[in-house]
C-alpha cells in the first residue's frame, strides 16, 4: 500500500496540476479548451470522459507495453484510443442523454485531443500499469481544471449564469445598466482566458520561470 | 527489440478482432437503452410543444412521466401526404423526417398529431425539420383547431453554436413564436418572418401577425429556422387549407 502511493507516485498524480499542467505549461489539449468551454455543464463532462478515457487507455498501453511491435505502436495507441472513446460516447448516448446530446461532436473529438496520445507516446509506454493509471489520472484533473476556470468566468460574464443558474439576475446587476459581454461566448476568448491563467501561474510559480 | 513482420500481422489481426468484437457487443447491449431515449425525447417535444409536460423538471422518473402525459394527450395521431390526402396504414410515429424530406415533393408523408388539452380543445402538432448553421435543426409545432394560428412551438439542433444559434431551443426565442398566423389575411401561406437587428425588430417592421426576432448573434440559424418553417409549411399547406375551408 506504502509502495503504491509512494511520494514518487503521488508527484504523478500532482505535478500535472500545476507544475506540469497539460494546458497551460505543455499547451497541449487547447483546441477542445476552446470548444466546450462556453458553458460549465459541458466542460465537466468533457473532464470526465477525458479522464475516463486517458486513464484507461494508460493502464492498456501500460499493460501491453512490451507486445507492442515499435513499429506500429502509434497505430495501436490509436486504436485503443478510438475504441474507448467510441465506448464513452456510447454509454452516454444510454444513460447520459441529454448531455451527449450537448457535447455532441465533441466527445468523438477526444480522440485528436493530444493529452491523450502524448500520455501514451511519453509515459505509458515506458512505466507500469499503477503509475500509468496515477499520470492518467493526474493529467486529466490538470486539464480538467484549467477547462472549468475557463468555463466558469466564460458563462458568468458571457451569459450571465453559473452552471444555469441565474446570477448575474439574482444579485440585480443588470438595473445598473451592466450587459452580458457576447464576445466570452466566442472562441477567441477562450484562448486569451487561458493566456490569462498562464500569465498568472507563472507569476505565482517560480519553477516555470525560465532562467535565460 | 525489434518485431517480425508476422508477428506485427498477427498482433494487429489480433487487436483489430478484439476491438471489434468489444465495440459490437457495446453496441448491441446499449442500442435498447438509446432507442428509448430517442423515443422518450422525441414524445417530449411532441408534448412540449403543446406547451404540456410543464412539469418535468419535478418529475421523480421523467421517463414514466413523459410516457404518461403522451398518453394522456396525444389522443390521434395519422399521416397525409404533401397533395393534403390522409393516408392509412402507417404509423405518425414511424415517420422519419430526414427520409421524407429527401423524398420528391409528391412521394413525402408527413405526421400529424392530434392533442387534447383539459379544456377541451383540440391542437394539431406538426413535424418541422431542416438545415441550420453546422447541422440539423428540427421541433414541433402545434396549431390551433383554425389551422392557422401557432399554438405553440418547440424546437431542437444538433450543432448550432452554443450561447448563439443554439438558444433557438430557449423559451424566449420560442414562446414569441405564439398566437402568430401563418397564413395572412388574402389566405396565402406567409408562415413565419424572422427579423434581424435584436429585440422588438419585428415590432420595428410592422410585422405583427407574422414577424418573430432573430437571435443576436445567431441570426444565421434564426434564418435557418425561417426557411425549415416556410419549406416544411408548404408540405402541410393542402391539408391545412382543406381543413380551414370545412
Amino acid at each position: 500500500m506504502n509502495e503504491l502511493f509512494s511520494p514518487k507516485n503521488m508527484k504523478l498524480l500532482t505535478n500535472p496540476i500545476n507544475d506540469d499542467n497539460p494546458i497551460t505549461v505543455q499547451v497541449l489539449g487547447i483546441c477542445s479548451a476552446l470548444a466546450i468551454t462556453v458553458k460549465l455543464e459541458p466542460a465537466v463532462v468533457m473532464t470526465i470522459s477525458v479522464m475516463a478515457v486517458l486513464a484507461i487507455g494508460n493502464v492498456v498501453i501500460a499493460a501491453l507495453r512490451n507486445t507492442i511491435p515499435n513499429r506500429i505502436r502509434i497505430i495501436v495507441q490509436l486504436v485503443v484510443i478510438a475504441t474507448l472513446v467510441i465506448l464513452v460516447d456510447q454509454i452516454l448516448k444510454a444513460f447520459l442523454y441529454d448531455v451527449s446530446k450537448q457535447l455532441s461532436v465533441f466527445v468523438g473529438l477526444i480522440i485528436t485531443n493530444c493529452i491523450i496520445m502524448g500520455r501514451f507516446e511519453a509515459f505509458a509506454m515506458g512505466n507500469k500499469p499503477w503509475p500509468a493509471f496515477l499520470d492518467g489520472v493526474g493529467n486529466s484533473a490538470g486539464y480538467g481544471i484549467i477547462l472549468i476556470i475557463v468555463a466558469f468566468f466564460r458563462e458568468l460574464l458571457g451569459s450571465g449564469t453559473i452552471w444555469y443558474y441565474p446570477v448575474m439576475e439574482k444579485i440585480g446587476i443588470y438595473k445598473t445598466g451592466y450587459v452580458d459581454n457576447g464576445l466570452m461566448i466566442l472562441p477567441p476568448m477562450a484562448l486569451i482566458v487561458v493566456g490569462i491563467i498562464i500569465w498568472v501561474q507563472r507569476g505565482r510559480n517560480t519553477k516555470l520561470i525560465e532562467s535565460n | 527489440m525489434k518485431q517480425s513482420n508476422t508477428y506485427i500481422f498477427v498482433y494487429s489481426s489480433v487487436m483489430v478482432i478484439v476491438v471489434a468484437a468489444i465495440l459490437s457487443f457495446a453496441t448491441m447491449a446499449l442500442k435498447p437503452y438509446q432507442d428509448k431515449n430517442k423515443e422518450i425525447e422525441k414524445k417530449k417535444y411532441i408534448l412540449q410543444s403543446a406547451n404540456l409536460a410543464a412539469d418535468i423538471a419535478n418529475a421523480k422518473n421523467t421517463d414514466k412521466y413523459i410516457e404518461e402525459e403522451f398518453d394522456k394527450y396525444i389522443t390521434n395521431s395519422f399521416v397525409i401526404d404533401t397533395k393534403g390526402n390522409k393516408k392509412e396504414g402507417i404509423d405518425a410515429y414511424s415517420i422519419n423526417m430526414k427520409l421524407e424530406l429527401s423524398k420528391s415533393v409528391e412521394e413525402r408523408i408527413l405526421p400529424i398529431y392530434i392533442c387534447s388539452l383539459d379544456d377541451g380543445s383540440t391542437k394539431y402538432i406538426i413535424a418541422v425539420r431542416g438545415k441550420g448553421l453546422w447541422g440539423p435543426v428540427w421541433g414541433n409545432m402545434a396549431f390551433n383547431d383554425d389551422f392557422n394560428t401557432i399554438y405553440g412551438v418547440v424546437l431542437d439542433h444538433k450543432a448550432e453554436t452554443p450561447g448563439l444559434g443554439a438558444e433557438i431551443t430557449q423559451d424566449f426565442f420560442t414562446s414569441p413564436f405564439k398566437e402568430k398566423k401563418i397564413f395572412n389575411t388574402s389566405g396565402k401561406l406567409e408562415a413565419i418572418n424572422i427579423y434581424k437587428g435584436g429585440k422588438g425588430a419585428a415590432k420595428n417592421a410592422g410585422d405583427l401577425d407574422h414577424g418573430v426576432d432573430a437571435i443576436s448573434g445567431g441570426t444565421i440559424t434564426s434564418k435557418s429556422v425561417e426557411k425549415m418553417i416556410k419549406d416544411c409549411l408548404r408540405d402541410y399547406e393542402n391539408y391545412f387549407k382543406n381543413k380551414k375551408s370545412n
